[in-house]
């Protein structure tokens, strides 16, 4: 798969997020172009149909970087992205789609380094799966038949 | 269609492609109001009532039929054909009950390939088994008379507007028998809302349902036969999987007045994109739980996640809308 450059929406809660991906440019640290930042107010706005919009026009991956749990400037906005993002992998991969492609993390404002640590971990992870493509894992079921 | 009223009667046409014939029935289901329709109004092509065949419509002149009510998902090449001779032959073509809209519940197949599916009907199933050989699907045979053909079954399942343009929706699981003689009505009256509607209402199920809302805070999931709802509370409340929030309104909640929970037959409502998507959405929101391993055992309770979610909807899953628009289906 050399070559390919994946697209990867990522949704940064204004908080921590997003604050803590200006730290990391302010430290000039190293952080993958193939990044497509959108500012959120909360992690908890971040609703799978957004997740499958992403998918349906092109991303091949989705990002979601909120505040750490318990940290979450609204209370518990990232809780409802946790509950959600484990339904929406178990879900995503009955829809043959590989639930790989959607992530959550933490990123307070502070963490800098991680978030080009996870931004650069996302986008080597998502090269290796390919472009997005509709029915993946039932194609591949079929393939080893 | 008030000017051909005075002339002749409009022509109505029904026709059925991948259902389950509960769409005729609600038509029938009418009661009495159906012969004061069905004087009003000719009947040009009915397979499950009357005997018209396909060349009677072929025969006729474009746009030369009123209405079309046409129920039934797309599966197959004669299916596709029928709804391109009625969209050339219809002024109003209507997509009348989920299959036809979202898909339904042959829609279902779609988690499965075709080979799969004629697999295990054929082959795999117990009563078949031992006579593969026998029971190997074939499109054409040789008889005595000559050469009999079948239709060709596609990988997909498609809605109606898939294959073709759509001028309103009638939706439901079946449509309710009131809200068919609401739309005829409004038809034989010209009392049409606009272009492309869908015949249900604005809002969302539970602003029509009569069960009390408090507070969503969900330990765990159960399936109706699990346990007996409490009567006036809602059913989600209480843990059972209502798609209540995220489908339209207009059929009076007529399953949970039966304390069975809404299974999202109506489909979603203009402002939701994806009907599983903002189902997952608002679960997500009410479970009470903040740990993680707790989470997924609350989750573990839901036997079929993407089957729950897309009953009604498998082929309107908003990813593959576009992106699986059939590369392997050569249509017509």
């Amino acid at each position: 798969m050399s070559g390919f450059e994946p697209k990867i929406v990522t949704f940064l809660c204004n908080w921590c997020s997003y604050e803590g991906a200006d730290k990391s440019g302010n430290a000039h640290l190293e952080s993958p172009a193939n990044i497509l930042p959108i500012k959120v107010m909360c992690s908890g706005r971040v609703e799978p149909q957004f997740v499958l919009e992403a998918l349906k026009n092109g991303a091949d991956g989705v990002l979601i970087l909120g505040c750490h749990p318990g940290d979450c400037h609204y209370k518990e906005g990232n809780y409802k992205t946790l509950r959600r993002q484990i339904i929406l992998e178990q879900f995503l991969e009955e829809m043959s789609i590989n639930p790989q492609r959607v992530r959550l993390d933490w990123v307070s404002a502070g963490e800098g380094e991680k978030y080009a640590e996870v931004t650069k971990e996302m986008t080597e992870r998502v090269k290796e799966l390919g472009p997005f493509k509709a029915y993946e894992l039932k194609q591949k079921e079929n393939a080893s038949v | 269609m008030k000017e051909t009223e005075s002339q002749a009667k409009p022509k109505v046409a029904l026709y059925w492609a991948a259902s389950c014939g509960g769409c005729e029935c609600t038509v029938v289901d009418i009661g009495e109001p159906i012969l004061d329709i069905a004087s009003k109004v000719e009947f040009v092509l009915w397979p499950v009532a009357l005997d018209f065949k396909y060349h009677h419509i072929e025969a006729m002149e474009d746009k030369s039929i009123d209405l079309c009510l046409f129920n039934g998902a797309i599966r197959s090449t004669e299916q596709e054909h029928m709804a391109k001779l009625l969209r050339a032959k219809s002024k109003i073509l209507v997509a009348f009950g989920s299959c036809a809209h979202l898909g339904g519940i042959p829609g279902l197949s779609n988690f499965s390939t075709k080979e799969a599916t004629l697999n295990t009907v054929y082959k795999e199933v117990d009563t078949v088994k031992g006579e593969a050989e026998k029971k190997e699907p074939k499109l054409k045979k040789k008889v005595a008379e000559g050469e009999l053909n079948l239709p060709k079954l596609y990988n997909r399942v498609y809605r109606l507007k898939d294959i073709v343009e759509v001028d309103y929706t009638v939706p439901g699981c079946p449509p309710t028998s009131k809200d068919v003689v609401k739309f005829l009505t409004a038809v034989l009256e010209g009392n049409l809302p606009p272009h492309g509607s869908i015949f249900g209402l604005k809002k969302n199920l539970c602003e029509e349902c009569h069960l009390e809302r408090k507070e969503k805070a969900i330990k765990t999931f159960y399936r109706p036969y699990e346990k007996r709802p409490l009567p006036d509370e809602c059913l989600l409340d209480q843990g059972f999987l209502c798609m209540g929030p995220v489908t339209r309104a207009g059929c009076e909640a007529m399953c949970v007045k039966a304390n069975m929970p809404c299974r999202g037959c109506y489909g979603p409502t203009d402002e939701i994109k994806d009907q599983g998507a903002a189902y997952i959405s608002a679960i997500g929101s009410a479970i009470d739980s903040n740990d993680e391993n707790e989470i997924k055992e609350i989750i573990a309770k839901i036997p079929d996640i993407a089957g729950t979610v897309y009953r009604f909807g498998l082929p309107s899953f908003s990813v593959l809308d576009k992106a699986g628009k059939q590369e392997e289906d050569n249509h017509e």
